[in-house]
């Protein structure tokens, strides 16, 4: 049952991250949202005993991936022409 | 007129991710037509390694690593190609930052050895060249960021070199194996353990050097173009 | 059903999600991101659904693992490529030419980011 309701938590984590990284008007919010559900990613797969896919996703999808994205959000501008308006 | 293609589009998205849903609660009603764990768990100890993981990548399904090496080192030559700078290794293109530097005395040995170690594991717990690789490249962009010059990412031999090595000893393995007789990619017997261990090094060498080169080569205009980043 | 079913129907639902973001929204970033999540979804799917059973599944597993790497190396060639794009066109969305253009952000186009 504890295993439910933890399982339960981390997919409505994941779920509301990655709203959030869509719906969040600023850039750089956006970003580091995006980074936080990269590292509820990898606790979602060692919730699914993949240790190796949370290891290397805790290293690239949280990592690489989010330096990347924060140096291209500076150079872009943080919040210009976030929605479709 | 905008509220409405906001309804479509929400409707359109909605039926995408109910059929897919249907479609997977359909899949899960029904049984596995075969048991691949099981039959991985027999055929474990001709592999080679002790990893089932490590295993599938680099002995029963290595033909799609070799194939993903291929994909990686394509596009690290597109990045490559796109930026403007003659040198992927600018000085001005650096960001020097004293707190950065302190840090990463201490940061990019551990990760090195991290990287040793995650390398190494693969043969028997959950690691290998993959999560190596990404160590390396992860500790690769702290070098970048904190200023500490790196020449071999200037373009010349060992550029390439690193970039096509991971690739072409596959590839090599590959083919030498197919001549001595064997199928294309069986390594010959006795000899898994050992072709394996060397392919994962090149293959983290590799990869880790397609990583960071994607990410230098992002900055294609700083220095000489003024327009995209103006306040530096 | 098992708790590794709860997540590929996660993995349905972030597709879902995903492909919305990626139609709707117009910084092409946000559209990367979007793609990002998408593929983060398909993988759930994969592994959850191979793993029904409840017992680990390696070899869904490991195609997942080639592609989270092959996933990170496009979005980085996709940065250069947007940056690239930025650079020859001045615009960040793929706005067509005649419809209200968008401006380049000025100088003041970190004030509304942190602050620096």
């Amino acid at each position: 049952m504890i295993e439910w309701l933890l399982d339960g938590m981390l997919v409505l984590a994941l779920l509301t991250t990655a709203v959030a990284v869509l719906a969040s008007r600023n850039l750089f919010r956006a970003v580091v949202m995006f980074i936080a559900f990269g590292l509820l990613m990898a606790l979602a797969w060692v919730r699914l005993q993949a240790p190796d896919i949370a290891l290397a996703e805790a290293a690239i999808g949280a990592g690489l991936t989010g330096v990347l994205l924060l140096d291209a959000a500076r150079h872009l501008g943080y919040s210009r022409g976030g929605r479709s308006e | 007129m905008r509220v409405l293609s906001v309804v479509t589009m929400t409707a359109v998205c909605l039926a995408f991710a109910g059929l897919l849903g249907l479609a997977v609660w359909h899949i899960a009603g029904s049984p596995a037509p075969v048991n691949l764990p099981g039959l991985l768990a027999e055929n474990l100890d001709a592999s080679g390694v002790e990893h089932p993981i490590t295993a599938v990548l680099l002995n029963f399904r290595s033909y799609d690593t070799l194939l993903e090496i291929g994909v990686l080192v394509i596009a690290g030559i597109a990045g490559i190609s796109m930026a403007k700078t003659t040198s992927l290794e600018d000085p001005d293109l650096r960001t020097s930052d004293s707190l950065l530097y302190a840090l990463q005395r201490w940061f990019v040995p551990l990760m090195l050895v991290l990287a040793g170690y995650l390398l190494w594991a693969g043969s028997d717990r959950p690691g290998g060249a993959f999560q190596a690789g990404a160590v390396l490249a992860a500790s690769g962009v702290m070098m970048r960021l904190g200023g500490i010059p790196m020449d071999f990412l200037r373009p010349g031999v060992l550029l390439r070199l690193g970039l096509a090595l991971g690739f072409t000893v596959f590839l090599l393995v590959a083919v030498a194996s197919a001549l001595a007789g064997e199928v294309f990619l069986a390594y010959p017997a006795g000899f898994a353990k050992p072709l394996i261990l060397v392919i994962e090094t090149v293959l983290t060498f590799s990869i880790a050097m397609v990583l960071l080169a994607l990410f230098v080569s992002a900055p294609v205009n700083r220095a000489q173009e003024p327009e995209e980043g103006e306040h530096e | 059903m098992t708790i590794h079913l709860l997540y590929a129907f996660a993995g349905v639902a972030l597709c879902g999600i995903g492909l919305f973001g990626f139609i709707r929204l117009d910084h092409l970033l946000r559209k990367l991101m979007a793609f990002n999540l998408m593929g983060s979804g398909v993988f759930l799917v994969l592994v959850g659904l191979a793993q029904r059973v409840g017992q680990p599944d390696p070899v869904p597993q490991a195609l997942v693992l080639t592609g989270i790497v092959v996933a990170v190396a496009a979005t980085a060639l996709a940065v250069v490529l947007i940056r690239r794009y930025y650079h020859l066109s001045g615009q960040i969305t793929l706005a067509e030419p005649g419809r209200e253009p968008v401006k380049k952000p000025a100088a003041d186009a970190h004030r509304e980011g942190p602050t620096e």
